[in-house]
């Protein structure tokens, strides 16, 4: 059972916390993994200015494309594309729509989930915190949604490697500052923290390590073997 | 340069992709592929991939243009951005059978940009001209690892391993390119 029912709405307002130019850049060239793709898509849906940031980068990437010194065609490929034109073109993408039709979930990610946020399968972690493991394969780190009661502390915890937190629905605080929906939390091994649920809804949160949680606090030690992050 | 005179470069590209969405125009997409399909290649290459597999890549992208010059939209893009997020997506398709996460524009979870925002990525799609010129007058130095980080997909600790550079060096002069490329779409 899940003790607070989900509030089916997104509080106004754009989000204050953003995708790294790095990790933008990395976006546009299509260098980031899956999993880290999809959270950058998803905050990306949800946050204007990082889409504004995004139409400069690919404009850069254009004319650096258009600036590169260009390198000759295999003999013959014009006309055997010619050849290929009036062949019918392959149906439009299927957009990936799953189960989920929440309609404030960013798509890039409802095209990994089997059922709206209030009936996804979640996984009791500890009490007040369930788990929904996305389906990455290959993906070395966590990928999953969190979903934390409110005014529920994370166990404290530390990253060997990075830690991408989106938020969703709710909000959360942790000494790095305060965390609303469509907010992207950016944490490396340098970052000890124990992220605490808003007062007034549950949170929920997509997570998306490169490496494994390390947990820090005594809790947390005690917990590690079973948590499997 | 005038940041009044017509954007010749832009249209001609632009008229192109109209006239096969307009008319099946082959001689307008010979033109294209002309000008483009080598130097999507060569972009290719430089992303790591064999040269068989970067020119086949290259022409399934100007195949796609093909295909969907009616979706493209010369507000919204240069028709070299256009096939910049083309071979980045066939690039990306062909590495890897995995899942592709990509921002969609008509997702009903979009949050809409404010009229200011809105400007800023018609602003950024329209300065392709300006960027090509300021891109070869950026210092060798930044231009260097804005190539790196563009085109070889490196981290910054990677390029600053790769260059024998601080890592501090290689973040500063890739964070002065981009300010000086974005301070040109600005302006515009």
């Amino acid at each position: 059972m899940v003790a607070a029912a989900i509030p089916q709405f997104r509080p106004g307002g754009q989000p204050a916390h953003h995708l790294s130019e790095e990790l933008l850049l990395a976006y546009a060239t299509g260098g980031l993994s899956e999993a880290v793709a999809l959270v950058a898509a998803a905050h990306l849906t949800l946050c204007p200015s990082c889409r504004a940031e995004l139409a400069r980068a690919q404009a850069i990437g254009g004319a650096l494309v258009e600036a590169t010194p260009p390198v000759a065609m295999q003999a013959g490929a014009l006309d055997r594309l010619l050849a290929r034109l009036d062949q019918p073109a392959p149906p439009a993408e299927e957009r990936l729509t799953a189960g989920s039709r929440d309609r404030d979930i960013p798509g890039p990610l409802r095209a990994y989930l089997p059922a709206d946020a209030e009936n996804l399968p979640w996984r009791k972690v500890i009490a007040g915190l369930y788990e929904y493991k996305l389906d990455l394969p290959g993906h070395q780190g966590m990928a999953s949604l969190l979903r934390i009661i409110p005014g529920k502390a994370m166990p404290q915890h530390t990253h060997r490697g990075h830690e991408m937190t989106l938020v969703l629905r709710g909000d959360f605080d942790d000494k790095t500052g305060h965390y609303g929906a469509g907010d992207l939390a950016l944490t490396d091994d340098t970052v000890d923290h124990q992220p605490v649920a808003g007062a007034h809804a549950d949170c929920i949160a997509l997570a998306v390590t490169d490496a494994p949680l390390k947990l820090t606090g005594t809790f947390g030690r005690l917990l590690n073997p079973f948590i499997r992050f | 340069m005038d940041p009044t005179s017509p954007d010749t470069t832009r249209d001609l590209f632009a008229d192109l992709v109209a006239a096969i969405a307009a008319g099946r125009d082959r001689a307008a997409f010979v033109k294209l592929f002309e000008h483009f399909a080598p130097r999507v290649k060569s972009y290719l290459m430089r992303l790591g991939c064999q040269a068989a597999e970067a020119d086949e890549l290259a022409q399934e992208s100007l195949l796609a243009v093909w295909q969907k010059a009616a979706t493209f939209d010369r507000r919204q893009s240069a028709v070299s951005t256009w096939l910049f997020t083309i071979a980045r997506n066939k690039r990306i398709d062909a590495i890897r059978r995995a899942r592709r996460p990509e921002l969609d524009p008509e997702d009903p979870a979009l949050v809409p940009a404010t009229p200011e925002q809105a400007d800023q990525i018609l602003q950024a799609a329209q300065s392709a001209r300006q960027l090509h010129t300021a891109i070869a007058g950026l210092p060798e130095d930044q231009r260097e690892l804005l190539v790196l980080a563009f085109f070889q997909e490196k981290s910054h600790s990677d390029i600053a391993v790769a260059t024998g550079l601080p890592l501090g060096t290689v973040k500063s002069r890739i964070r002065l390119a981009m300010q000086r490329l974005r301070a040109v779409i600005e302006e515009r």
